[in-house]
């Protein structure tokens, strides 16, 4: 079966000479959940732009279900919808006027059933008499995605669907985004978050510097990349690392007050075995803290790499 | 042809009107009938007539033309400009709509505003003036006409604008002098040369003109050369916007 994204040789040059995207080649499966993690201005928003029609590429081709996005904009665009990252909304506007705005703007017959069991399953059917500016910041992207799901597209773009979202939506959106995927729906999120990805993608694609530098699938890319650190505040500083700890990964730091441990998220096991081999050895340690390596320092390491 | 997209932005547009109808109905028709008290009944009271039509039904036509102008600019250029402004353009730039659909919706939406105001305007001014319309379809077809060109028009300046300022200047300072001096308020042949002369080089003229011709079957200009014009006019607008659509300039990046 063809990809129901195929992005081929796509760059893109603003007008300010600014170059965005470059040789992006991407193909998204039919069915999977992709994201496109990257850090700020990497060109995450210019490719979605591009494919959703909001943008122009420079040069290069894609497709959407086999339809050119230029030549055949009509039933490419009919097949996506996007959920940007701006909550941009009509403030004046009704969420039931604003959500079958969208449906009729995307050509579809005007379907009252299908619009209340959107709204109904995003919890904003209690909202639908609420003027736009009347929401909160987590309504509002609500809104923002039962718009994208109006017309019924096939694949659903998610630009940064999290960002300033609150814990119990962002559960909630993972879990719609999941419902989605079951009913074949296509999802494409962009994220700086590795959690949100870890949490929900299928593949995962970096993009830095508008240029795609490694797509894989997340099981392969987190045990590559996922690393995890411990650090633990020792209550005596130590001046070297005792050799019955020489198996695990340390690090003494700030003059030996500190003992840094690093592991790979796949083995969190050795963490209790490192903590009760340092009690055998009589090390106390006053705190602990333990951080995940960061996108940013996966970055760092993807380019040291090249 | 999507024509469910076509009827939303129309919808939407129509919505806006109605929403805001102190602002898009109730002012020009108030400010027109101040000008109808102040020109029309005061001073018109003390002038002659112009072409054998009293000076307060002469001024009729150009005062619609005035307002028709106006709010045709003001309601396509806002309409476009303010999603441009709070990004809500993004919709309809995503969406399977050709630029003729997209057009057809906000311009098709702010002519018929503009219209409704213009017929609006015409029943508050039998309130003041009695006045008779000689050629009823003709007098339709300019209201129309123009109002759809100047939406164009309207919709060229939204796209164009990219900050409040640059969406008022136009209509500020190049089309209420323009309809000012284009014979709303007096016949050009009034005027003494050169300024007769240099009136013929303002479009407005040829709007007012053809306008007042349906009303008394009296014209500055020959009506076929107003028609032109007006023709003329919007092929204008119609090549500048299917090039801003072929560049994608100020919506496509």
């Amino acid at each position: 079966m063809p990809h129901i994204i195929q992005v081929k040789d796509l760059n893109k040059t603003y007008d300010s000479g600014f170059t965005a995207l470059r040789g992006v080649n991407l193909d998204i499966r039919r069915g999977e959940i992709f994201a496109l993690l990257g850090p700020n201005g990497a060109g995450k928003t210019t490719l979605i732009s591009i494919i959703c029609g909001i943008a122009r590429g420079s040069s290069g081709s894609v497709s959407a279900d086999g339809f050119d996005i230029a030549s055949d904009y009509r039933m490419a665009r009919t097949k996506i919808g996007l959920v940007p990252q701006e909550l941009t909304t009509d403030a004046f506007e009704t969420v039931w006027a604003t959500v079958n705005f969208s449906r009729g703007l995307f050509g579809k017959a005007p379907d009252k059933a299908y619009i209340e069991q959107i709204l109904k399953q995003l919890s904003l059917w209690d909202k639908r008499h609420a003027k736009m500016r009347e929401l909160s910041g987590g309504m509002k992207r609500r809104v923002m995605i039962a718009k994208a799901l109006s017309h019924e597209p096939e694949i659903l773009f998610l630009d940064e669907p999290t960002a300033g979202v609150d814990v119990e939506l962002r559960k909630d959106m993972w879990e719609m985004v999941r419902q989605l995927r079951e009913n074949g729906v296509t999802i494409i999120l962009t994220t700086h978050y590795i959690e949100e990805a870890e949490e929900m993608a299928d593949r995962i694609g970096v993009i830095r510097k508008g240029e795609i530098i490694l797509v894989e699938e997340k099981q392969a890319l987190m045990s590559k990349l996922g690393k995890k650190s411990l650090s633990l505040h020792l209550t005596e500083p130590l001046s070297e690392i005792p050799p019955t700890l020489s198996e695990f990964n340390l690090f003494l730091e700030e003059g030996g007050d500190y003992l840094r441990f690093e592991y790979e998220s796949a083995q969190s096991d050795q963490v209790a075995l490192l903590l009760s081999r340092m009690n055998e050895s009589g090390i106390a340690i006053k705190d602990l803290n333990s951080s995940e390596s960061s996108l940013e320092d996966i970055f760092v390491e993807l380019v040291q790499e090249q | 042809m999507n024509i469910y997209g076509i009827m939303a932005i129309y919808k939407f547009e129509m919505a806006r009107t109605f929403r805001t109808l102190m602002q898009s109905i109730a002012s020009p028709v108030l400010s027109t009938s101040l000008y109808f008290i102040v020109f029309g009944t005061a001073i018109g009271s003390r002038m002659g007539e112009i072409d054998g039509v009293s000076y307060a039904a002469f001024i009729i036509p150009g005062l619609v033309m005035l307002s028709l102008l106006s709010e045709s600019i003001s309601n396509a250029s806002f309409g476009i400009f303010f999603p441009k402004f709070s990004g809500t353009i993004y919709e309809v730039l995503s969406a399977p709509v050709s630029p003729f659909e997209i057009v057809a919706g906000y311009v098709g939406a702010a002519a018929t505003k503009s219209v409704m105001l213009g017929l609006l305007i015409l029943l508050t001014a039998k309130l003041f003036v009695d006045y008779t319309i000689v050629h009823p379809f003709w007098m339709l077809a300019f209201l129309v006409m123009t109002a759809v060109t100047f939406s164009l028009f309207g919709f060229i300046i939204g796209i164009w604008a990219d900050d409040f300022q640059k969406l008022q200047v136009i209509p500020l300072m190049v089309i209420t002098p323009l309809t000012f001096l284009g014979g709303a308020f007096y016949s050009i042949n009034m005027l003494p040369e050169p300024w007769q002369t240099i009136s013929l080089f303002n479009p407005v003229v040829y709007l007012v003109s053809g306008f007042r011709w349906a009303f008394y079957g009296v014209a500055d200009v020959n009506v076929v050369l107003s028609l032109g014009m007006t023709t003329l006019f919007m092929v204008t607008c119609l090549v500048i916007i299917s090039w801003i659509f072929r560049t994608g300039y100020r919506i496509r990046s």
